[in-house]
């Protein structure tokens, strides 16, 4: 492993014992996966934010850390609201040991946003080296922005996070970025929204597995689209990456060879099948967490009307601040916009029955995390169910 | 006898050598108060790897693991030094934080090391001192 002088230095201990043990952790990680070098990172994303995942022992290890960030770094969503966890119904002991967990990154300097879409709250570009962690934003990252990081585990981004540095393999090497499959859809998209990209990727997440598909026909994309298609297939597959001919940035730069690889075709049936009419008992959108044009879109529906079952709204507190006023609208109708948490992570969703989602992701994971049944409906549908 | 390998994490231990033939999860497969090996059907069930030098194939399991090996190095119940084929990202992690010396990669096959050999890890050089004679497996 290539290491320069700083590194050495970090390594010989002279920044302290934490950024040592970091470096060291970095530089195992690197001979793990097979790194000849270390590449400096423009911001890190750290999981490992949740109590419930990891305990009272994660908990201990953060407290014994003494080091500052010296990249921006976020978290991962947690269990719960950071502020408003009374209104959702959050059990105090639980609140107070995720209390703990967010101030021991508060205190290696992890900004306290809880979040998948970082890239909402800090520019992020092209060729950008990143240490992300969770999957969607990961996806997105890589695919939608262009930007290259890898999937960090929780103690590897706090470390990049830590040092300023991730080991260079995998997805930041341009040769390991190259569609291995193609995704033919077959469709007309052009009435889709971001549930019919959702469900696109879990279908397709599914199929593809770990390799990195190359879509077309999908000309009905927007990033928030593609944000709700590769959050799905990072949910039924391992997906970190994908293209899509003339939109994604590496796809529309045209210099991808794809003779001879296997392709697979998705007709409008394999996506409109996984939309039933069933019953449910709340609706949660906003996984991942909702840009400020989807919260946009959420107010405009709900206007004039009144919620008849719990509605929740989840994004991140910097989008929620900066659109106060959308935020206040979308509240006049009962439904509840909350930070720092989603459906799927956070326990008070395993109260209900069934739930209403607008996500691929969501409908993949809430049978599992909250022991519910998902039906998956356009940002349309659900606001007619929630009113109805 | 001197078996090369690679160094993963630093440090320098001794201990009489546990090998694991089957790969070990750190969470839920031992127990993280005692250092016992919980998981059912697994050929080390039952037996304590506190103080030891645990040689086992590689870590497999949930992520979390890695906290696990740092509350056994915390209790005084995580092994002296960890000797894998090949290192993965949860027991190297793991290491680390614990400040276990671990070494993967060695010279001699896991299958060839005898149990109950006293043996010196050096995590900073990835190597091993082995006292004892080779298995014929």
């Amino acid at each position: 492993m290539q290491l320069d002088r700083d590194d050495e230095r970090i390594l010989a201990g002279e920044q302290g014992e934490t950024k040592q043990k970091m470096l060291e952790l970095i530089v195992a990680l690197g001979k793990v996966f097979g790194a000849e070098r270390l590449v400096p990172i423009k911001s890190a994303q750290v999981s490992g934010a949740s109590y419930k995942t990891i305990g009272e022992y994660g908990l201990q290890w953060l407290t014994s850390l003494d080091a500052k960030a010296i990249v921006p770094a976020v978290l991962n969503p947690i269990g719960m609201p950071r502020e408003r966890w009374e209104e959702m119904g959050v059990d105090p002991d639980f609140a107070a040991k995720q209390q703990a967990v967010v101030a021991a990154y508060e205190r290696l300097g992890i900004a306290l946003e809880c979040t998948c879409t970082p890239y909402y709250l800090r520019e992020t570009s092209f060729g950008d080296h990143l240490a992300w962690s969770e999957s969607s934003a990961v996806s997105y990252a890589n695919s939608v922005i262009g930007a290259r990081t890898n999937r960090e585990g929780g103690p590897g981004a706090l470390a990049a996070a830590l040092v300023g540095k991730t080991p260079c393999y995998g997805l930041h090497l341009e040769e390991k970025r190259k569609p291995q499959v193609i995704v033919r859809v077959e469709a007309d998209t052009r009435n889709w929204d971001i549930s019919h990209y959702g469900a696109l990727g879990y279908h397709a997440g599914k199929l593809v597995g770990n390799r990195i598909p190359f879509f077309s026909g999908l000309e009905s994309a927007t990033p928030e689209r593609l944000k709700g298609l590769g959050a799905a297939m990072a949910a039924t597959g391992a997906v970190a990456l994908y293209h899509v001919e003339g939109v994604t940035p590496e796809a529309a730069q045209g210099l991808f060879e794809l003779s001879g690889l296997e392709v697979i075709n998705v007709e409008t049936g394999d996506v409109e099948r996984l939309f039933k009419e069933i019953p449910v008992d709340a609706v949660a959108v906003g996984c991942p967490h909702c840009s400020p044009l989807e919260l946009g879109e959420i107010a405009g529906l709900l206007k004039g009307k009144v919620v008849t079952m719990p509605f929740y709204v989840f994004a991140s507190q910097g989008v929620i601040d900066r659109n106060q006023k959308t935020v206040d609208q979308i509240e006049k109708s009962g439904a509840r916009v909350f930070a720092d948490t989603c459906m799927v992570v956070s326990p008070v969703m395993e109260q209900y029955e069934a739930i209403m989602v607008n996500s691929g992701k969501a409908l993949a994971y809430v049978p599992d995390m909250c022991a519910a049944v998902a039906r998956i409906g356009t940002i349309a549908e659900c606001v007619k169910v929630a009113t109805e | 006898m001197h078996i090369s390998g690679r160094g993963i994490s630093r440090g320098k231990a001794k201990g009489k050598l546990l090998v694991s033939p089957a790969p070990i999860s750190f969470l839920s497969g031992v127990d993280p108060k005692t250092g016992v090996i919980v998981e059912k059907g697994h050929p080390l069930q039952g037996t304590s790897i506190t103080g030891t030098v645990l040689a086992f194939p590689y870590g497999k399991g949930s992520t979390v693991g890695s906290y696990v090996l740092y509350a056994l190095s915390r209790n005084g119940h995580a092994p002296a030094a960890i000797v894998n084929t090949e290192a993965e990202a949860i027991i190297a992690t793991g290491a680390i934080i614990g400040g276990i010396p671990m070494i993967d990669r060695t010279s001699v096959p896991l299958i060839k090391l005898k149990e109950g050999v006293s043996v010196t890890v050096d995590g900073d050089t990835g190597t091993m001192e082995y006292d004892g004679e080779l298995s014929e497996a």
